[in-house]
């Protein structure tokens, strides 16, 4: 639905985005990740058509941007980062423009606003004017216009920037269910949201693509993907921790916490062995006579390879 | 009395309502719905906000005092002074156009909207179009305001009103000249204040270039040719032969050019401030 090719975009002398490609299918929910300046935002731009690309295409479920312009645009539903509103206009005067903007028929249009208003939670600010809202009654108002078409692709630009939890929850979920028809690309700074409504995500750093895979594929890149975290009691702490180092599967053991005769440590595993260390270690706690009071298998978190991957890519930078 | 109310409505009024009719008629059944979609909004938030009521009441208050001014000069039988009221109208829209022309696509730019009607189906040329129609129609709304003076007129005198109305049509039409310059500016900048100061200065040029002495140096300097030439891109000129009645197509095709040029220039503007 959502092609990139070899998309990039320099700003005088600055590369902002670089070569960049990937696809989005129907039923795909792209979440994009990156840090401050990565490239996020102008490679959106580039995808609905408001920037020019330097180099590359994107083509929107066969309509190129740059060739059938209008053609591409018309199946896209936008949500900027800024969300931008003309401040002077009324919630509903607002929605109702930009349901005109996108073609809907005059007969539809009282339906599609109320829709609009409905999904997004707008009834009881419907009357008032756009300069009058709170931030994140403005934000909504904006996802309001992007979704109002009903369009096939939708690119939301941190939309769940500055609302309530529960009105973040909302839009997740709200994501989540589009998603299923509709291809989406969104991006954000919380990685939970990738988790909750994400099918793939891609992370991207100085203007390129430095990975790309569904959350577990993601997750599975940190160290701590796999580790196990076991509370063993029974013998010295010293000596529950050489037993476990010992093991054919584990590479390294963290202490967490320990006592004369219990400790708590994290074991990261070797490489391929993550499936077999608990068994190993049940079967050592078994033949020692140790007691196993906590076991408990880590799936790797986001936020450190997400942190693994980006950092270690400045820190090349500055090098 | 009444026959000078009948005067103004007969060769005033109803020429306005006819092209107003004319108007809507072509913007409701001709335009493309984008451009009306466009226009529809921004005449509402012309009329929102009180820039377009100030600007009325100043042109207002200004043509009006004026005409008043004249209207002593004209009891007096001197009827060739109207001629020089309609010299003094295009002075007032060197400032007064940029200022209704100053948000067209400043604001669209400081709100940030600009990312969401440039990312929505719609070609840039109608979203120009759209915007420059709605300013073009509070600057109608201004002179059609100014029917008291047609009215003075009559009452005081007995002016030949063909010449009064296409005195109106002549500063309508450098009015407009004046909006499309605005219309390029305000595509620069972000910021109000700047694109009015720069917009004045342009119309100014072009205004001035049309005067004469402004006109005897460029031939003193450059010859007879450069003369002609300034003369010929000036407004002035045209101005002049229009508001004397004589609907010259010389005069019409340079005003509807220079329009024109302008509003591609805008898109030119646009479309180079995003790359
Ligand atoms: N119009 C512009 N002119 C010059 N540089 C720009 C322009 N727009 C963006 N940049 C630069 O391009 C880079 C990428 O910016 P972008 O807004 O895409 O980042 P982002 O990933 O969206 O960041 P954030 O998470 O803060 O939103 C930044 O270094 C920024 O300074
Ligand atoms: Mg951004």
């Amino acid at each position: 639905m959502i092609e990139v090719r070899n998309l990039s975009k320099h700003f005088g002398p600055k590369v902002a985005v670089n070569n960049v490609s990937f696809t989005v299918k129907k039923g795909e929910v792209l979440g994009f990740l990156g840090p401050n300046g990565a490239g996020k935002s102008t490679t959106m731009r580039m995808i609905t058509g408001f920037l020019p690309a330097t180099q590359g295409d994107v083509s929107i479920d066969g309509s190129d941007i740059v060739d059938d312009e209008l053609g591409a645009k018309a199946k896209i539903g936008y949500l900027p980062e800024s969300a931008p509103l003309y401040t002077d206009m009324t919630v509903e005067t607002f929605l109702r423009f930009a349901a005109e903007m996108r073609q809907i028929p005059t007969a539809e249009l009282k339906n599609a606003v109320e829709k609009a208003l409905e999904t997004c939670f707008l009834q009881p600010v419907r009357h008032q004017s756009i300069d009058t809202l709170s931030k994140g009654y403005r934000h909504r108002t904006c996802l309001a216009q992007a979704i109002i078409h009903d369009p096939e692709v939708l690119i939301l630009d941190e939309p769940t920037d500055g609302l309530d939890p529960n009105q973040k929850h909302e839009v997740r979920s709200l994501i989540k269910r589009m998603g299923q028809e509709k291809a989406i690309i969104f991006s954000t700074h919380i990685l939970e949201e990738v988790e909750a409504s994400c099918t793939r995500a891609i992370i991207i750093d100085q203007g390129k693509v430095v990975a790309d895979g569904t959350p577990e594929e993601l997750k599975a890149k940190s160290e701590r993907a796999g580790s196990l975290v076991v509370k063993a009691k029974g013998l010295a702490a010293s000596g529950i921790r050489q037993e476990l180092e010992k093991l054919s599967e584990s590479r390294k053991v963290e202490t967490l916490e320990s006592g004369d005769d219990w400790v708590r440590v994290r074991i990261l595993p070797n490489k391929g062995k993550a499936k077999s260390l608990p068994e190993a270690v049940f079967k050592l706690a078994v033949e020692k006579n140790l007691v196993l009071e906590e076991l408990a298998q880590e799936e790797g978190r986001l936020d450190d390879v997400f942190r693994q991957i980006t950092q270690s890519d400045t820190t090349l930078a500055a090098a | 009395m009444a026959e000078a109310i009948w005067m103004t409505i007969l060769h005033f009024i109803l020429p306005l309502v006819v092209v107003a009719g004319i108007f809507t008629a072509l913007m409701m059944y001709v335009a493309p719905r984008e451009v009306r979609t466009i226009f529809k909004r921004e005449i509402r938030s012309f009329f929102t906000s009180p820039i377009a009521y100030v600007c009325v009441v100043i042109f207002l208050l200004i043509s009006n005092g004026i005409s008043f001014w004249f209207g002593g000069v004209l009891e007096r039988g001197e009827a060739d002074l109207m001629l020089s009221y309609f010299q003094y109208l295009p002075w007032y829209f060197i400032i007064l156009a940029p200022i209704v022309g100053m948000r067209l696509w400043s604001e669209e730019q400081r709100l940030g909207t600009m990312e969401l009607i440039l990312t929505m189906p719609i070609a840039p040329w109608q979203a120009i179009l759209g915007k420059y129609l709605a300013a073009s129609v509070v600057l109608f709304t201004m002179l059609a305001l100014s029917f008291p003076i047609v009215l003075t007129m009559n009452y005081l005198g007995d002016p030949d009103n063909g010449v009064i109305l296409s005195g109106f049509v002549a500063s309508y039409l450098v009015s407009l000249t004046f909006l499309a310059i605005t219309s390029v500016f305000s595509a620069i900048t972000r910021s109000q204040i700047v694109s009015v100061l720069i917009s004045v200065v342009l119309c100014l040029f072009f205004w001035l270039i049309g005067l004469e002495p402004v006109i005897s140096t460029a031939v003193n300097l450059g010859g007879s040719i450069i003369g002609e030439l300034t003369e010929s891109i000036s407004m002035l000129s045209h101005f002049n032969e229009l508001a004397k009645g004589i609907l010259g197509t010389r005069d019409l095709i340079y005003f509807f050019t220079f329009i024109a040029f302008c509003l591609f220039s805008t898109s030119v503007v646009l479309k180079l401030k995003r790359s």
